[in-house]
Parts: C-alpha cells; sequence; structure tokens
C-alpha cells in the first residue's frame, strides 16, 4: 500500500525533461546581447562568464527575445505610472524630478556603489529619493512597487556592459561578498561557489544550474509570475540549502550583490529577464 | 501535510529520528571514512531506502546522481557519479561513511553529509541541531545501494 502512495507521489514530479539546448545569440528588438564573455581577470576558476538565459530551454529563451512576449514588460509598464504619480509630504512624483527616464541608462551597469563610505544598490537610491526629497513612505526591498521601478530604470542599460567599481572606497566591501559567496551555510552546507562556480551546466534535478549572474534583474519568474529582487533570489537559494537567509537590504546581501555583479563584468544588462 | 505524511510512513517503517538504540550522530566512529558498525544494530530496508534515494525532502541523492534503476523518476541530477554499479565499487562499511559524512571521503565535496547535527553555519531553526536524515534512512539507503550491481 505504502508502495503505491510513494509512486504515485513520485509521479506528480514527473514532466518533460526540455534538453536543454541553449542557443547561442540573443537579439532583443534588434539590439544584441552580450550573453557570454571572457572572465573578468579577478576570477580564478572560471575563464567564460555566461548570462542566465543560456542556461534556460528554447521557450523560456524566446519570452525574453521580444518584449511583447516579455510578460515582466506589465511590471515595467506599472512602473512607468508610479513614476508620474504624486506622492508623500512634498507633493512630488519622480518625474518632477527627473526630465526623462531615458537619463538613468547607465545606471544598472554601476550598481552597487559606495557613495559616502555606504555601500549603496538601486533600491537605497529610490528609497533615499523617496523619503528624503517626496517625504513619502520607503518601499519594501522585494514588493512590486520596489521591482516594477527597479525595472523601469534597469530596461534603461539594456545592451550596456555590467561595469562595477571592485577598487578604492568599494574593496573592502567586494572582499566581505567574496567571502561570503564560498563561505558553505545551511543544514547542506553548500556555498554558492558549491553550485554556481563548481557545477554550473550540470542538471541538479529539475533544474539546469547557470553561473548565478544577476544581470538580467529584476527576473520574471514563471514560478511565481512576478518581478523578482536581487536579494530575494539570495534569500530563496539559502533557504534552499536550509539556511537562515540573510537579511534584504543588509549589509551582507549588499556585499555579495557587488561581488556578483563583478563577476558577471561585460556582459549586458538584460533587464528584465524572463527565468524559470 | 506532507510532513505528517512522512511521519505516519516513517513510523510505519520502524525509523524516527530519536530511535533509542541509535548511535548518535556525535558517536559515528570513522576510520579512514569507513564506518563499520551499523547506526541502528537493525538490518536496512532496501524498498524503503530507494524511497528516500529519490524523495526531496528526504535524501534527494537523484538530484545529484543518477540511476538506471529509477526509469519512472523524472530529472536525475548530473552532479554526482551514477549510481549504477555503486553496490560493487564500495562495501557496506564504506557506503555508511559517504552517506553518513562523506566530508570523511571526499575533500571539499558538495555532497551534503546526511548523518551529522552540527558543524553547519546558520541553519534555518527547524533543521539546527538536526541530521538530514534518521539513523534508520542511512541504514535503509546503504541497503539500497548494495543492490544496485553491475551497470
Ligand atoms: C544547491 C545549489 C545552489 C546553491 C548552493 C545556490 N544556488 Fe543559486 N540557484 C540554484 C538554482 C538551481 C538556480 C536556478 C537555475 C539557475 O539559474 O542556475 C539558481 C539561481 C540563482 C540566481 C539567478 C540567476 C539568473 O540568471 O536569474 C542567482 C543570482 C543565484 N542563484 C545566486 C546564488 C547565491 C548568491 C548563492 C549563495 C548564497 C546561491 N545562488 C546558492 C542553485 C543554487
Ligand atoms: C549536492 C550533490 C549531491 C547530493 C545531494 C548527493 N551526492 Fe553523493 N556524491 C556527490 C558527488 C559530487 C560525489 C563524488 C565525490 C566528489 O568528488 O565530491 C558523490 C559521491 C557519492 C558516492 C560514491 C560514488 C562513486 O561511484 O564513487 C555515493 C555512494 C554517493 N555519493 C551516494 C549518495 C547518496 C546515497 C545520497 C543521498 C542520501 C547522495 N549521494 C547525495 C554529490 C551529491
Amino acid at each position: 500500500m505504502t508502495n503505491t502512495l510513494w509512486t504515485t507521489l513520485a509521479l506528480i514530479g514527473l514532466g518533460t525533461a526540455v534538453g536543454a539546448q541553449d542557443s547561442n545569440s540573443l537579439s532583443i528588438e534588434g539590439e544584441s546581447i552580450v550573453t557570454e564573455v571572457a572572465a573578468p581577470a579577478h576570477m580564478e576558476n572560471v575563464d567564460t562568464i555566461y548570462s542566465g538565459w543560456r542556461f534556460r530551454s528554447a521557450e523560456t529563451q524566446a519570452l525574453e527575445m521580444d518584449d511583447f512576449d516579455n510578460p515582466a514588460f506589465v511590471f515595467v509598464e506599472q512602473g512607468m505610472d508610479l513614476w508620474d504619480k504624486v506622492d508623500g509630504a512634498a507633493g512630488k512624483a519622480c518625474s518632477s524630478c527627473h526630465e526623462n527616464i531615458e537619463d538613468f541608462a547607465g545606471l544598472r551597469t554601476q550598481l552597487p556603489r559606495v557613495d559616502d563610505g555606504e555601500l549603496v544598490t538601486m533600491e537605497n537610491l529610490i528609497n533615499e529619493c523617496r523619503t528624503d526629497r517626496m517625504e513619502a513612505e520607503p518601499w519594501k526591498w522585494s514588493k512590486g512597487k520596489m521591482t516594477a521601478m527597479t525595472g523601469l530604470i534597469g530596461v534603461q542599460s539594456r545592451g550596456m556592459p555590467m561595469n562595477v567599481a571592485i577598487d578604492g572606497d568599494a574593496a573592502p566591501f567586494w572582499e566581505k561578498g567574496k567571502e561570503l559567496y564560498y563561505t558553505r551555510v545551511g543544514q547542506l552546507d553548500m556555498a554558492c561557489s558549491n553550485c554556481h562556480e563548481d557545477n554550473y551546466g550540470m542538471m541538479i534535478r529539475a533544474d539546469h544550474l547557470s553561473q548565478g549572474q544577476i544581470n538580467g534583474f529584476p527576473t520574471y519568474r514563471l514560478k511565481n509570475a512576478k518581478l523578482n529582487s536581487i536579494h530575494g533570489r539570495f534569500k530563496g537559494c539559502m533557504k534552499n540549502i536550509r539556511a537562515t537567509p540573510f537579511k534584504e537590504g543588509g549589509d551582507e546581501f549588499k556585499a555579495l550583490e557587488l561581488y556578483l555583479a563583478s563577476r558577471g563584468q561585460g556582459l549586458s544588462v538584460e533587464t528584465p529577464s524572463v527565468r524559470n | 501535510m506532507k510532513r505528517a505524511l512522512i511521519l505516519t510512513l516513517c513510523t510505519a517503517f520502524g525509523a524516527t529520528a530519536v530511535a533509542a538504540g541509535d548511535v548518535k550522530p556525535a558517536d559515528v566512529v570513522y576510520e579512514d571514512g569507513v564506518v563499520s558498525a551499523s547506526l541502528t544494530g537493525q538490518a536496512g530496508d532496501a524498498v524503503n531506502g530507494r524511497m528516500v534515494f529519490a524523495n526531496r525532502k528526504q535524501g534527494n541523492c537523484l538530484a545529484c546522481h543518477a540511476n538506471s534503476d529509477m526509469p519512472e523518476e523524472g530529472f536525475h541530477g548530473e552532479v554526482g557519479p551514477m549510481m549504477d554499479g555503486v553496490g560493487e565499487r564500495w562495501t557496506e562499511a564504506e557506503l555508511r561513511g559517504i552517506v553518513s559524512n562523506s566530508k570523511m571521503v571526499f575533500e571539499g565535496t558538495i555532497m551534503p553529509a546526511f548523518y551529522i547535527d552540527s558543524g553547519y553555519e546558520r541553519p534555518l531553526d527547524k533543521f539546527a541541531g538536526q541530521s538530514i536524515l534518521s539513523a534508520q534512512q542511512v541504514e535503509d539507503i546503504i541497503a539500497y545501494l548494495l543492490t544496485l550491481k553491475d551497470s
């Protein structure tokens, strides 16, 4: 009896194993996107870096090739509404101070960065505008309004190469991020590197392991049908190895974000990307 | 609900995480990675071991090891070696060492230690102080692996 029960349960997990045939060249709306480039000099164990797009099935890949098909754009549109929406005691919208959203081209490639000794991400910059200039409530790190706005600002840099600073002021944050990347955590006792550096390209059960790049964030995931923040993804990976995640927006995840961004130097910004 | 289900099944097979006669994770004796003594003093159940091997909430060994003995399961992983013929490559005592704490055998391995309850950092609260598998589940998996002869 128990036997049948388990067979049934096992069968629920069955699906069609999509042969992960990677298409090699990505062009979105006529713009060519770099999904493969020589690894930056600081990476000791990897020669070539690849966008996560390269590890997805042909069907998932196709969704990102045309903005009409890309479900993430529903949320980017919402970001555009928020851009013009007056909010807070100062009676301002983003567009009251920033003339053109296009002026943000290039910003995504350089974040996170150090401002006055502090490591800041795009979420920090957005919330600084909300609290200090608009006198409005800050947005929650991974909630819909924030990811809509990081998606809208991020897409302005689409096609531009990731290019974060890791020297000078940034060096200690980068070192800390690197240490976290290689530190094993959780009951499963794994580090990011065990999956995304040592085993990318392999199947781990139903998942095709990528290098865990962040050039496509926020990403639309088929799994939850919304935009997902970078720190939200880190949190998910930590929970999968049964580790207590660090706090979204906290020092650890910001440092890890800087380090991961630097592992993607030269890959095109793909925001908003589609993943499973 | 799923939890309750697993618990019921475990009880049905006489394996719970806290069986009195079990060797505690901290007391397992490794000699060059080899563990000679049974963790439970009872024979492993290969049929249950096969289930624990595939179950995502238990061993989930299939996440990393492909296994021709389980064609009914979709999605076999490729992170570790295939399990075909593993029962001929290793003895029972060696397999007990590998499954209980693979790090004693393969330096720096990604493979989790399935029978340790300390020594890992920042576990989620609900897993703190616990091993991934119970002693009986480890014995059951070993009994199952020993059935995988030849390829
Ligand atoms: C047990 C294996 C495992 C570990 C350990 C792990 N991840 Fe992941 N990660 C995955 C899988 C599976 C996916 C989904 C498929 C893919 O993109 O690789 C993923 C996806 C990601 C992505 C999304 C990539 C994209 O293209 O959208 C990022 C970023 C990421 N991981 C970062 C991390 C970080 C940071 C850590 C450490 C805190 C970590 N991962 C630890 C398995 C792991
Ligand atoms: C996250 C990946 C992962 C998981 C999960 C995993 N293993 Fe492994 N296993 C490996 C790797 C990788 C090796 C090869 C040793 C090495 O080089 O690290 C290995 C080696 C082995 C070996 C020796 C195989 C040989 O032919 O030499 C056995 C036996 C084994 N694993 C059994 C298991 C069992 C049983 C489970 C589940 C209870 C399991 N593994 C779960 C990754 C994994």
